[in-house]
C-alpha cells in the first residue's frame, strides 16, 4: 500500500479514537450521575423546597435551587444578550477591520473569558460589601451576567467575523445604514447566537463559586431581587458535603436534574436554531 | 420608451430618471501609499451601457466601489478629486451616502443574496426606504423580477430562502434587488464572470434591454463581451485611463499603443 493511503488510514484512526474518548468521559459521567442519583430522584424532590431536617436526610426538596438557578441563568443570559449584542456589532460592523480599539476589546475579553469565576465572585463580593448589599438574587444575577458576557462576545464575535464582507456591501449599496446593515448580519448570525446562548447558559447554570458569596443560598424561593436565592450547583455541594450517605445520593439526583436542565435547554435552543438558520448563506 | 413599458406598463411608483449625468474629474484615490487611481477624467453617457476594461489589478474595481462611495470601508484610503452626479460632488459628503447608493446599484461579482427569502431579498431595498405597505411591495417585487426573467422560475416560491437558488439565479435576484430601489446607475463589477454561460448571456441580454431605462457601467475582463454589449468603453492601465470613446471607434481603430496591444491580447 501506498504511503499516503497508509498515513490516511492512521490518521483516521485517530480521530476516531480522539471522539471516542470525549464520548467515553460523557458517558460515564452521565452514567455515574444517573446510577447514583435516579433511585433517589423524586417527584417530591423537584417539587418541594427543603424540609426542616433536609441536610441531615429527612424529607423535602430542591425546589428552591431549581427556582433559583432558573431565575438566575434567564435573567443574565437575557441580560447578556442585550449587552454583547451591540459590542459584537460595534467591532465588527462599526469599527474598521484592523481598529486598535477592536483589537483591545477583543484581548480585555479573551483575558476576561479565562478569569476563574472565584475571582468574579470574590470581585463582586467586595464591591457588593463596599455597597452595602446582602447576598441576594441580584447579586447573583449581576456576577452572572459579567461571567457570561466574555463567552457570548468571544463566540459571536467568531461567527460575525466570518461573515462575508460582500454580505455588508451588499446592504450598503441598497442604501442601507450601518443599523440597517446590522440587522442582515444579525439574521446571518443567528444561529452563532443561539449557540452561543447556550454555551453561556451551560456556564452560568454550572457555576458555584460566583453565585456562593453573591446570591448566597436559601431554603426558599426568592419573591424580589433583594431576597438570597440558592442554585442548584450549591445546593449539590452542601448535599456532596454530608456524612449522611443518603444526602450524597440526592447529590447526585440535583446533579441529575442539573443535567437535565442544561440538556432541555440545549434541545431547545438546537430546535430555535434551525428554524433560524433557514435563510442562512453558506 | 421605458423599461416600463417594455415589461409591464402602468406602474407610477416607478421614478422615471432622465438626464442622468455621473462625471468623474481629477479623481486620485489612494490607499495607504499606493496611489490607485491616477487623475481620472470621464463622463459617463446616459442609458448607455459603458464597459471598462484592462488587465487585473488596474483599477478598475476601485473605480466602481469610489463611484458608489463603498471604497470608505477599505481602510487607509484617501480620495481627492470629485465625482459629480447631476453636477453634486460626492465625494467627502458624510449624510448624503444613503441617497448617493440609492441612485447608484451595485451588482457585484460573486452574487450574495441577503440571508431571507426571495421576497425579502428584492423588497429589502424599498423597505429601508420606507415602503412598507404590502401590496405596494408585492407589486414592486412582482415587477422587478419579471424585468429580470426571475419571476416564472420563482413566483410559486417566494417565501423560500434565496440561498437555494442557483448562482444564475442568484445574481439576476441580485439584479433584481438593485433595480428595486430605482437607481439611476447600474455599476456591476464583472456582474457575468461566476456564471455558466447560458446565464451570462441571460445577465447580458438583460443589460442590452435595461439600458433603455439605466445607465450601466461594467466592468468586464472578457473582451467578447465588451464587443457584444458595449456602447462606450474605457480602457485602463495601472490606474489610469488610457482611451475612451464609443465602443466601435476603440475596437476598430484604437489610438493608443497600449489598448492595441491590450485589445490583441499581446499583454497580461
Amino acid at each position: 500500500m501506498k504511503l499516503k493511503f497508509i498515513e490516511e488510514k492512521i490518521f483516521n484512526v485517530l480521530m476516531i479514537v480522539a471522539t471516542l474518548i470525549v464520548f467515553g468521559f460523557f458517558a460515564s459521567i452521565v452514567w455515574t450521575i444517573v446510577k447514583t442519583g435516579l433511585p433517589s430522584l423524586s417527584w417530591e424532590m423537584i417539587s418541594q423546597l427543603p424540609g426542616g431536617g433536609f441536610y441531615l436526610g429527612k424529607e423535602g426538596g430542591i425546589l428552591n435551587a431549581i427556582m433559583g438557578s432558573l431565575m438566575i441563568v434567564l435573567a443574565s443570559a437575557l441580560l447578556g444578550l442585550l449587552i454583547s449584542i451591540p459590542i459584537v456589532f460595534y467591532i465588527n460592523v462599526y469599527l474598521k477591520k484592523k481598529s486598535k480599539l477592536a483589537y483591545f476589546t477583543r484581548l480585555s475579553f479573551d483575558v476576561l473569558f479565562g478569569i476563574p469565576s472565584i475571582v468574579y465572585g470574590a470581585f463582586a463580593f467586595t464591591i457588593m460589601i463596599a455597597l452595602g448589599l446582602k447576598t441576594s438574587l441580584l447579586g447573583g444575577i449581576i456576577v452572572i451576567t459579567l461571567l457570561i458576557i466574555p463567552i457570548f462576545v468571544r463566540s459571536m464575535d467568531e461567527v460575525a467575523k466570518s461573515v462575508p464582507s460582500d454580505l455588508l456591501d451588499a446592504a450598503y449599496s441598497l442604501g442601507a445604514t450601518k443599523l440597517e446593515a446590522c440587522k442582515v448580519v444579525l439574521r446571518q448570525i443567528a444561529p452563532g447566537i443561539a449557540t452561543a446562548t447556550l454555551l453561556s447558559v451551560g456556564k452560568a447554570i454550572g457555576d458555584a463559586a460566583a453565585v456562593m458569596f453573591t446570591a448566597g443560598f436559601t431554603d426558599n424561593i426568592p419573591t424580589s431581587l433583594d431576597q438570597p436565592a440558592a442554585t442548584l450547583p450549591l445546593s449539590v455541594f452542601f448535599q456532596l458535603s454530608s456524612p449522611i450517605p443518603e444526602v450524597r445520593e440526592r447529590a447526585y439526583a440535583a446533579a441529575l436534574v442539573l443535567t437535565l436542565i442544561v440538556l432541555v435547554l440545549s434541545i431547545v435552543g438546537r430546535i430555535i436554531t434551525n428554524r433560524f438558520s433557514k435563510n442562512k448563506l453558506i | 420608451m421605458s423599461l416600463k413599458k417594455s415589461f409591464r406598463p402602468g406602474y407610477k411608483f416607478v421614478r422615471q430618471s432622465e438626464g442622468a449625468e455621473l462625471e468623474v474629474r481629477n479623481l486620485n484615490v489612494h490607499i495607504k501609499n499606493n496611489h490607485i487611481l491616477k487623475n481620472v477624467n470621464l463622463v459617463l453617457p446616459d442609458k448607455k451601457i459603458t464597459c471598462i476594461i484592462g488587465p487585473s489589478g488596474c483599477g478598475k474595481t476601485t473605480l466602481l466601489k469610489t463611484m458608489n462611495r463603498l471604497i470608505d470601508s477599505v481602510e487607509g484610503v484617501r480620495i481627492d478629486g470629485g465625482i459629480l452626479l447631476n453636477n453634486e460632488n460626492i465625494v467627502g459628503s458624510g449624510e448624503k451616502i444613503i441617497n448617493l447608493r440609492r441612485k447608484i446599484g451595485l451588482v457585484s461579482q460573486k452574487p450574495c443574496p441577503l440571508p431571507m427569502s426571495i421576497f425579502d431579498n428584492v423588497a429589502y431595498g424599498c423597505r429601508i426606504h420606507g415602503i412598507r405597505n404590502r401590496r405596494k411591495l408585492r407589486m414592486i417585487v412582482q415587477y422587478y423580477l419579471e424585468a429580470v426573467g426571475l419571476w416564472d422560475e420563482v413566483s410559486n416560491r417566494l417565501n423560500t430562502p434565496a440561498a437555494r437558488l442557483s448562482v444564475g439565479q442568484q445574481q439576476r435576484l441580485c439584479l433584481a434587488r438593485s433595480l428595486a430601489v430605482e437607481p439611476q446607475f447600474i455599476l456591476a463589477d464583472e456582474a457575468t464572470s461566476a456564471l455558466d454561460p447560458i446565464s451570462s448571456r441571460n445577465v447580458e441580454e438583460l443589460f442590452v434591454k435595461l439600458k433603455q431605462d439605466y445607465s450601466i457601467i461594467m466592468v468586464t475582463h472578457t473582451l467578447h463581451q465588451a464587443k457584444r454589449i458595449a456602447d462606450h468603453v474605457v480602457f485602463m492601465y495601472l490606474g489610469e485611463i488610457i482611451e475612451a470613446g464609443p465602443a466601435n471607434e476603440i475596437f476598430t481603430n484604437p489610438q493608443h499603443q497600449l489598448t492595441k496591444e491590450y485589445l490583441s491580447g499581446a499583454f497580461n
